[in-house]
């Protein structure tokens, strides 16, 4: 990074770039004849498109591409988010002619090893989570909890217990576990969490009643701990009529080590992108598969693959919610998840979960003289939340904290989540990360905690050498300039 | 040579090199944490519900599973060995070869959502460059960071609708395709808002409607009078929310140009593989006045504490992360590098590019037209101009059509006979050289002279 100063990047936009007459592909001329066009009213008179040459367009996107942190150049502990190694084997994969080129609504004969590959999936992820009827179409996180809802939507009205309108939703849960509720429908009532992080059970028992559609709890919990009371729980909920669904975000921390459905859950959905190694791209894309117990297969989205007669098949289950999106899933990113679990194999999930807990721990007890726990210590697992609240106390806040971090090459930390943390700092090492580059974060935060004391000021100003330093995003918001405009005029949307 | 002691694929599986901590790495962090095994730091998992066993194969080797899955994908039987005329949303083009080298640097791909602006001015500014030509592509004011696909984009277009007008009712045309609609449909009727569709020759929106959707080219191809459609909706107050194939944006007028107020598109078809369906990216746009209820990521321009420009994720009091339940959308993603893709590729081809790729769609879609047409036994059933998209009335099924082409080395088009009997929805692009026109063209007239 330290390569780049401001004043050296050139970071005019493309259409600023661009140079009448220039072109960086030639298309063949047509080698049928020409067809009369529709008439001129049909017509488009003018598309404003960039015109630059090949090698421009490779220095631009090479030279932006080089302004980012990114997992292969940067130690990227993330919290929650799970960025762990991606392997360049997985894109291969994706990109054989006979996954990348394939089209979606081809006949389901035509395409026996790409669905073969996911009803494979399917049963892999069935296998690992305990939850055995998996649908592998949700194209997100947040799209497999909406998945998952309407799964307990439908099932519900399916016996008649439409009343059913409350989703129960932890304060500690991530913003698409309330927002994927109301779309689907349902009324959201927040569940206090108690002082060890976890979910306050006396307060859950007295919320489920006949009026529970669903409790939506992320485990471990967005704090990197595991409810201890688990089982209490999802039978409290089940002795209410109620459905118990897992956000799968945190599955790294469980593989090989207990299953969703041994615990009592119903539904679930799994982050491909966070646990199984694919890339996440810059925010995407993803994929959420849904999976549910053999009770609620029949109210899946379309489609499932199913194995009919020896040969595999794209079906829709009996009362299925519907099609959540244009096809059968991020195909792309299911390949590649696959491939990493099959590198990964039986022996490779436990230890996945094992040496990512190990290193969370390892991080926590080497820096929790330096930084407050605010649960007391427990053990983690695969993710550990600091506070930086001993700091604020002498007006450094989380965020300086993490602004500095970049200055030693790291990438931040997940900030101000879960919000029932005071200056919540989220660290998620990964079992890919060694043990060497663990030391080294560690002396680095130690020296922060350090110059919280010493030199704030240092740590206020920073980063200091990156292409932009903070950025002003109150008045993004204020006057929202959201796309090039000729000679830099001031944007359209001032609504 | 190392032949003699045995398969030298078959690694021991104690390791992977995906995970570097070793024996005693492990044992020195345990000590470091003070306590003697694993199991001592997962006491909260209940211990009858601890360690279950798995049914899942052995690690594999590299070099196995390679073959392994190569041998999958050689099953499957796809356009690089067949000729294929299948469209109906998902769409083979050229892709030039920079684009994927671009989108595969790690840098990109291995990065996360940027609510670290320093170090993610790549994703940000590539961002406000797709927002830039995506809402030129759409000739609308505005257009966000990219949502999943195309149909959920329309789909978000149509809730947003709803929010803007605050009314909870939408009414489509009657050709918008019924896949677009049953995605649409899990949308919105959870949250009571119903559909209504509108009948052949039926031309007035009801005065309770949100949005009219309209699709263009339409679910048979055929493009609409989307500037009709427009004042339509707008004269109930409705607001028009269209979805539209984005090659088509180079030769026929855009949303933005026909007042459409909301402005979608399956973004797949400029730069990304079909692969089987997914990933894609939407394209969302609209109007600058509703920009405040545009559900997805929106980057915006500012500048830093130093006065340089640098580039944000802004508007974010619309999104989960802040405003939970009440939040414009649940979604937390732009499909950012999907995005990068189209943003690399609309560079790429450029101004004149993308014109010349659409009209060769557009006459070898119309020279194919022409050609099947005079086939006995096959007629054109649906009138009105078209882009690369036509549906063809065979003289039986389909479906046995397809099954017959299939064994001749070409995927045939869509059935569509739901709609128009015997009806067959072709896609004609650049990647159909007119040799492969013209055997299709022999192998639908032989199929059907051996019909009779």
């Amino acid at each position: 990074m330290s390569q780049f100063t401001p004043s050296t990047v050139e970071r005019r936009l493309l259409m600023d770039r661009s140079v009448p007459g220039r072109r960086s592909v030639r298309m063949p001329a047509p080698d049928v004849p020409r067809a009369p066009l529709p008439a001129e009213s049909m017509l488009r008179k003018d598309l404003q498109l960039p015109e630059l040459s090949e090698l421009e367009i490779v220095r631009y996107f090479t030279l932006l591409s080089q302004l980012n942190f990114s997992i292969d150049t940067n130690f990227y502990p993330l919290g929650s988010c799970t960025m762990k190694y991606n392997p360049k084997l997985n894109d291969e994969m994706a990109s054989l002619p006979g996954m990348a080129e394939i089209h979606p609504h081809q006949p389901d004969s035509s395409v026996q090893g790409a669905l073969r590959l996911m009803y494979e999936l399917q049963e892999v992820l069935g296998e690992i989570t305990g939850l055995p009827c998996v649908c592998l179409s949700p194209l997100a996180g947040a799209q497999g909890e909406y998945a998952g809802l309407l799964v307990a939507r439908g099932y519900h009205r399916y016996k008649r217990d439409g009343d059913r309108k409350v989703a129960l939703i932890p304060d500690s849960a991530h913003g698409t576990n309330p927002a994927s509720a109301s779309m689907a429908g349902f009324e959201v009532v927040t569940v206090p969490s108690d002082r060890q992080g976890n979910v306050d059970v006396e307060a859950l028992k007295k919320l489920a009643d006949r009026r529970t559609a669903v409790f939506m709890l992320t485990l471990p919990s967005t704090v990197g701990l595991f409810e201890p009371r688990i089982l209490e729980i999802t039978r409290a909920i089940h002795e209410a009529g109620g459905l118990v669904y897992a956000d799968g975000a945190n599955l790294n921390a469980l593989l090989g080590l207990t299953r969703l459905g041994d615990l009592g859950f119903d539904i679930a959905h799994s982050n491909l992108h966070k646990t199984f190694s694919t890339p996440h791209g810059g925010g995407g894309p993803g994929a959420g598969p849904v999976l549910v117990k053999a009770e609620l297969a029949d109210f899946l989205p379309t489609p499932v693959v199913a194995r009919v007669d020896n040969e595999y098949r794209l079906v829709a289950p009996k009362n299925s919610v519907g099609r959540l999106s244009g096809f059968h899933g991020s195909f792309g990113i299911l390949v590649r998840a696959y491939t990493y679990i099959r590198m990964m194999g039986l022996e490779g999930m436990r230890q996945i979960s094992e040496n990512a807990i190990i290193n969370a721990n390892y991080v926590q007890s080497k820096l929790k003289a330096d930084y407050d726990l605010p649960f007391g210590g427990r053990y983690s697992m695969h993710e550990v939340v600091f506070s930086a609240r001993r700091q604020k106390a002498v007006g450094v806040s989380a965020l300086d904290v993490a602004k500095r971090l970049i200055d030693h090459g790291v990438h931040p930390p997940t900030m101000y989540f879960p919000l029932i943390v005071p200056e919540a700092l989220m660290v998620e090492p990964t079992e890919t990360e060694t043990k060497e580059t663990l030391d080294g974060f560690i002396e680095v935060m130690k020296k922060i905690a350090r110059e919280a004391e010493e030199k704030p000021e240092v740590l206020k100003s920073a980063p200091h050498d990156t292409p932009n330093t903070r950025l002003d995003e109150a008045s993004a918001a204020r006057k929202p300039y959201l796309r090039w405009q000729r000679n830099g005029a001031a944007a359209p949307a001032q609504p | 040579m190392t032949t003699a002691s045995g398969n030298p694929s078959r690694a021991p599986a104690s390791f992977s090199p995906y995970i570097p901590n070793t024996d005693s790495d492990r044992a020195a962090m345990l000590a470091e944490i003070g306590v003697e095994q694993f199991e001592d730091l997962i006491q909260d998992i209940p211990s009858e519900k601890r360690f279950p066993k798995l049914r899942l194969r052995p690690a594999a080797a590299e070099l196995d599973l390679v073959a392994e899955i190569a041998k999958m994908a050689a099953q499957d039987q796809h356009a690089g060995e067949y000729a294929c005329f299948l469209g109906a949303g998902a769409y083979r083009h050229f892709i030039p070869a920079v684009i994927k080298r671009l989108v595969y640097r790690g840098e990109f791909a291995t990065s996360y959502t940027p609510y670290q602006p320093e170090v993610a001015q790549g994703t940000l500014q590539t961002a406000f460059e797709f927002q830039t030509m995506v809402a030129l592509l759409l000739g609308m004011e505005v257009a966000n960071a990219g949502m999943y696909d195309g149909p959920t984009a329309f789909a978000e277009g149509a809730l947003m609708a709803c929010r803007v007008t605050r009314r909870g009712k939408l009414a489509a045309l009657a050709t918008v395709s019924r896949r677009l609609l049953e995605v649409v449909r899990a949308y919105t009727q959870p949250q009571g808002i119903n559909i209504e569709v509108l009948s052949d020759g039926e031309t007035e929106v009801r005065g309770d409607v949100a949005a009219l959707l309209i699709q263009s080219p339409n679910g048979l191809g055929v493009i609409e009078d989307m500037a009709r459609w427009s004042k339509a909706a707008h004269s109930s107050g409705a607001l028009a929310v269209a979805s539209v194939n984005p090659t088509s944006m180079a030769l026929f007028k855009s949303p933005g140009e026909c007042d459409v107020d909301i402005a979608t598109a399956e973004g797949q078809a400029l730069g990304v593989s079909p692969s089987f369906g997914g990933p894609y990216v939407g394209l969302f746009g609209c109007k600058g006045e509703h920009v405040r209820q545009m559900p997805g990521r929106i980057v915006g321009r500012t500048t830093d504490n130093r006065g340089n420009v640098g580039y944000v994720l802004t508007l974010q009091t619309r999104e989960q992360h802040i405003r939970r339940e009440r939040a414009t959308s649940n979604i937390c993603t732009s499909t950012q590098l999907i995005g990068l893709s189209v943003t690399a590729y609309l560079a790429t081809m450029g101004k004149h590019g993308l014109r010349e790729v659409a009209e060769l769609c557009y006459h070898k879609a119309h020279y194919a037209a022409e050609q099947i047409y005079r086939i006995p036994g096959y007629s054109l059933p649906v009138p009105g101009a078209f882009f690369h998209e036509f549906v063809v009335g065979c003289p039986v099924k389909p479906r046995s059509i397809n099954e017959r082409l299939l064994e001749r080395g070409i995927i045939g088009g869509l059935d569509v006979s739901d709609r128009v009997e015997n009806g067959m929805l072709l896609c004609v692009t650049e990647m159909n050289p007119k040799e492969q026109i013209d055997s299709l063209v022999s192998a639908l007239r032989e199929i059907g002279a051996g019909l009779r």
